[in-house]
């Protein structure tokens, strides 16, 4: 990518990865955290 | 269809091969498209700038998508009470305030070469996006700032369906009023205004947006439904 405007369209390109990115790891995270904290309760349950 | 997923046991087993088969279908066409998209000729008069449509307008596309799904799950939640609804509602909102607010970005970095301009207050999709954008936000902080859970998703819920009007505001406000903004070029009678090269691509990145939008959007609903399920758990283990 080069030319007068390269600028722009990598900047472009970098905030919709950076976005992609938080969403990914931040739903990931969430789900891991919701299967544990159920797993833990459920296994904490008497039988 | 709707019915079967209301229920919270049906939508668990369907969702989990669903998010990454909808993953799956994300990667595969975000990757064919940038592989088009990076390697179009430039635009006779947007130069390379042409490139950041292939980012921008996808995420605008989905940004609408992300609340028309967003005012579904609402109405549902308010009118027939379905629990996996309002975990919906709740899992859409966030991703789509960020894919609004990717828009707006990528819009306004093609704004400044463009029209020597980063933000047009008078420019109606402008505005009307950054509308979008503020509902979102809106509908997490209503949700997040009233005690009660149940009077602060019924109260969101609200807010997301008067926002729905906002929806055609963004779509037809390039006809309604004078705007520096493109008029419609896709999805229009008499067909597309854009050259194939450009249209391809852009197309399979609308697509693998999509897709990328429902997985997540399902994943984070699995992961909303776990935590009420963990909620409850822990609440009798109190009582």
């Amino acid at each position: 990518m080069s030319g007068r405007y390269a600028a722009f369209v990598i900047a472009a390109y970098a905030v919709s990865a950076a976005a992609f990115a938080w969403m990914i790891v931040d739903t990931l995270v969430r789900a891991r955290r919701a299967r544990c904290r159920l797993e833990k309760l459920e296994s904490a349950r008497p039988a | 269809m709707i019915a079967t997923l209301a229920n919270p046991y049906r939508f668990m087993a369907v969702s989990r091969w669903l998010a990454p088969l909808c993953g799956l279908a994300a990667v595969v066409l975000i990757a064919w498209g940038l592989t088009l998209g990076l390697a179009v000729p430039p635009d006779y008069q947007q130069g390379e700038t042409v490139k950041i449509m292939f980012v921008h307008v996808p995420a605008a596309w989905t940004a609408m998508f992300a609340y028309t799904g967003l005012g579904a799950a609402s109405f549902s939640s308010l009118v027939f009470r379905h629990a996996v609804a309002d975990a919906a509602a709740r899992a859409a909102a966030p991703l789509g305030a960020l894919f609004t607010l990717a828009a707006l970005i990528t819009g306004s970095l093609w704004g400044k070469p463009m029209w020597g301009a980063w933000w047009v207050w008078g420019d109606s999709r402008l505005v009307s996006v950054l509308v979008l954008f503020l509902l979102f936000v809106g509908y997490m902080t209503l949700r997040a700032s009233i005690e009660d859970e149940a009077k602060g998703a019924r109260a969101a819920d609200i807010l997301a369906l008067v926002g729905l009007i906002n929806l055609p505001v963004i779509k037809f406000s390039v006809d309604w009023w004078n705007t520096l903004h493109q008029g419609e070029s896709i999805f229009r009678t008499g067909g597309p205004l854009i050259a194939p090269v450009y249209l391809n691509p852009l197309l399979l990145m609308g697509a693998g947006y999509s897709f990328a939008f429902l997985a997540l959007w399902l994943t984070r609903t699995r992961a909303e439904i776990r935590l009420r399920r963990a909620s409850v758990l822990a609440m009798r283990g109190v009582a």
